[in-house]
């Protein structure tokens, strides 16, 4: 008889939703000002879960004024021990709001509840804990005795880890005494608000952090708004590009965190047990939406047949279905569209000649699901070699040496990670000092620390966030 | 570059003499620690409700191995423990008895006299147990001795010491000879996993002892601690998995030692489920050595059926 899990739901009477919501500007919630409004759709069901404001040109401006007045009187001259004070009191009600914060995080984004539970929100609270210890030691971060905040943010951040990219935003731009205006992704809102709710309750200063809803126009009067100081964005690389261009030539500074390729290279003198769950939580974690994704395998053929094999009954494992049930290991697809662009590049990869495989899951009849799939025979030539897919799709690539490994990893217009699989620590620093990606991770794939900078080479972006190194995308250097 | 020898590629010449039996436990894959111990504890965090509580409940009572190895048992101490493996709940006929008791060798005839006619079977352990430091002669007497006495199934320890000390022919050799002397009965190689302290070690010693002909393998004696713990359990359950993907014997793991409610038997389950497969959900496949777990798993019974607590003076004490 097989062990077959009952349903484990979490509970969704933690998280108290309203039926509609306005924008989070100079410490309150107000209507907007000719702004029209969109509906946030739970992807795992189709379930209208709020309506949400657009915001248009003029909110925009408006929290710009709040952000700007709120940088001038208040956040600035405050002293860094003050201000972190603040960050302290938001990252403890993150953590004793931290079950609301992920039954509303996987109700719109679709994400497992495990992994909001155990990855999203208390990353989130770290990462407020983490900058809360930096903001009276600014001038021992390495930028001079007495550097200084830049002014106004403007943060657009993505849909795939909605709470925890607003984190690694505000909390190093709060540290350094800027104010931040933000505009998380159009399908998942709902944590960014209820991170408002969390300001007003800590009794932030109003016009420290402002939240602004909305879909690409919002973003690009963010971003182009002349009284922005900073533009800090997350997202795809080809967005990425449009901000670059459409703010070159001003005075503003920015950092951009965009696409990736990652190559997870797998020796065969690895551990394979270990690679095997390495290359599942690679690409699947977060339905393979996350920017370093591990979403390149490269093989070492003398071990292909049986990486390959133990992969195929892993996945086989892998639960796929209710994002709150406690035991769902991939949930689902953030949105219509997103799911439309993963079926466009697996039908790309078929007609390529690759092969596909996918275990035989059921998926749920309502929302957008895709199930966990492997492509082998791939080569470098193939569009989902080279191609961001976003989705939970693995491409199989072999090499024989450890050059050709190099070489392979590389061959991508991406950088931004990478993982090396090998029992031999001195083959681990030989690949790292080569690999030409932000972060190498040997032996592990996917692990974050606040204290640990993170960002790309080449079109993944330039600037990087977490760790000391984060402080400086917000912070003028001192001369003294 | 080093030439890595994979389960499936060796596995006939792994035994031709002490160097390729070497070469072949060094040739296996390396086990990450860190990696082990986050799969290890995801899997823990799995939720076990309702009917599949109720399955795992009945599934693991099914799978103790019922133990008591203490100088101080008596014949008193064992008859009890084996009315309570036959009828664990006397108040529900439905409940599972357990698979075995398991008792010092001297017990045996005193287990087989009480479990006469029933299907819970007579585990002793044996080879000079816990410590296995004795010569090979007296060790193979022990389990004779225990085998004639009418055990079904016989626990034995591996040399430690000379595991450590790089002679896996001779614990091979050993393992062989008990093996022989057991004439039929089940047998269970103790690896003594905390003392062999890496899962390197962990994942040789059980490849060396199915090499050798163990039926089960087994974590450790009780008697020291760490015993077993979720990742030691899961890289002996990939080990056997992998064993039966390259010969096609399916050999059994047992976890013994530490595993003392409810919680820590389920999540056994489902590491076991979820790295061996669903082929060793059997007690045939997998056991847990324990004493006090058993009357935890009832009450967890009792609470499922009746929806309450009851009292730990509503369950025997042995």
């Amino acid at each position: 008889m097989p062990f077959d899990y009952a349903p484990a739901p979490e509970s969704r009477a933690i998280v108290d939703l309203d039926s509609s919501y306005g924008l989070f500007i100079g410490g309150e919630f107000v209507e907007s000002e000719g702004g029209r409004t969109f509906k946030s759709v739970s992807p795992a069901t189709e379930e209208v879960l709020a309506e949400v404001t657009e915001a248009s040109a003029d909110d925009v401006d408006r929290a710009v004024k709040a952000a700007r007045r709120a940088f001038t009187e208040t956040w600035a001259p405050m002293p860094g021990a003050e201000r972190a004070k603040y960050l302290f009191r938001i990252a403890r009600m993150v953590q004793e709001r931290s079950r609301e914060l992920a039954v509303l995080e996987s109700l719109d984004n679709g994400k497992p509840i495990r992994e909001s539970r155990d990855v999203d929100v208390p990353q989130a609270a770290a990462n407020f804990f983490y900058y809360a210890g930096w903001a009276d030691k600014l001038g021992h971060a390495g930028y001079g005795n007495d550097p200084q905040p830049l002014g106004v943010a403007g943060q657009v951040i993505p849909w795939n880890f909605p709470l925890l990219m607003l984190a690694w935003k505000i909390a190093p731009a709060l540290a350094g005494g800027n104010t931040v205006v933000l505009k998380p992704a159009e399908t998942t809102s709902l944590t960014a608000l209820a991170f408002a709710d969390i300001c007003r309750q800590a009794e932030l200063p109003a016009g420290v952090v402002n939240i602004l809803t909305g879909a690409g126009e919002t973003g690009r009067a963010l971003v182009e708004h002349p009284d922005v100081d900073k533009v800090a964005f997350t997202g795809s690389t080809e967005v990425g590009k449009a901000i670059a261009r459409g703010i070159a030539g001003s005075r503003k500074s920015v950092t951009l965190e965009l696409g990736g390729k990652a190559a997870n290279v797998v020796f065969d003198d690895a551990p394979l047990d270990q690679a095997v769950e390495g290359i599942v939580n690679g690409i699947f974690f977060n339905q393979g939406h996350v920017c370093c994704a591990g979403s390149r395998l490269l093989v070492q053929e003398s071990v292909y047949d049986e990486v390959l094999s133990r992969l195929k009954r892993r996945m086989a494992t892998l639960r796929v279905g209710d994002p709150l049930d406690k035991n769902t290991d991939v949930g689902a697809i953030n949105s219509a569209e997103q799911l439309a662009k993963i079926r466009e590049l697996s039908a790309v990869g078929e007609s390529e000649g690759a092969q596909r495989w996918a275990p035989s899951c059921q998926l749920p009849e309502r929302g957008y699901w895709f199930p966990p799939t492997v492509f082998t025979g791939v080569s470098q030539a193939h569009r989902i070699a080279r191609e961001e897919i976003f989705g939970p799709v693995l491409s199989v690539l072999t090499f024989r040496t450890p050059a050709e490994a190099v070489e392979k990893a590389n061959n991508t217009p991406y950088g931004l990670s990478a993982g090396v699989w090998t029992e031999k620590g001195s083959r681990i620093l030989w690949m790292a000092d080569r690999l030409r990606a932000g972060v190498v991770w040997a032996n592990t794939f996917n692990r974050f620390d606040p204290a640990s900078p993170f960002g790309g080479y080449k079109e993944s972006g330039y600037g990087r966030e977490g760790g000391r190194h984060g402080l400086a995308a917000y912070l003028r250097r001192s001369d003294r | 570059m080093t030439t890595v020898l994979t389960p499936t590629a060796g596995v006939d010449e792994a035994t031709r003499s002490a160097s390729s039996l070497r070469q072949f436990l060094h040739g296996l894959p390396g086990v990450d620690q860190v990696g082990a111990e986050e799969r290890a504890a995801t899997l823990s965090t799995r939720s076990i409700k309702t009917t599949a509580k109720a399955y795992a409940i009945d599934l693991a009572i099914a799978m103790i191995d019922l133990t008591t190895l203490e100088g101080a048992d008596t014949h008193g101490k064992v008859r009890a423990l084996c009315a309570k493996a036959q009828r664990p709940d006397p108040a529900d006929p439905s409940c599972p008895s357990v698979a075995a008791v398991c008792v010092y060798p001297d017990m045996v005839p005193v287990a087989r006299a009480a479990l006469d006619g029933g299907a819970v079977k007579v585990a002793s352990v044996a080879t000079a147990f816990p410590s296995g430091r004795a010569a090979l002669d007296i060790k193979l007497a022990d389990t004779r001795d225990a085998v004639e006495a009418g055990a079904d199934e016989i626990d034995m320890v591996i040399d430690r010491g000379a595991f450590l000390s790089g002679h896996y022919q001779q614990v091979f050799d050993e393992i062989v000879a008990v093996q022989q002397a057991c004439s039929g009965a089940h047998l269970k190689v103790i690896l003594e996993t905390g003392e062999l302290a890496t899962y390197d070690n962990v994942r040789r010693a059980s490849w060396l002892a199915m090499l050798a002909g163990a039926d089960v393998i087994k974590t450790s004696t009780g008697k020291i601690s760490p015993a077993a713990t979720l990742p030691v359990t899961m890289v002996m359950l990939e080990a056997v998995r992998d064993f039966r993907d390259s010969t096609g014997r399916q050999v059994g793991v047992k976890a013994a030692g530490g595993i003392r409610t409810a919680k820590d038997a389920i999540r056994h389950l489902v590491l076991v489920n979820e790295t061996a497969g669903a082929d060793w959900l059997d007690p045939e496949r997998f056991r847990i050595g324990a004493s006090s777990l058993l009357n935890d798993l009832l009450m967890q019974r009792t609470k499922l059926v009746t929806g309450r607590y009851s009292g730990p003076d509503y369950f025997t004490l042995d």
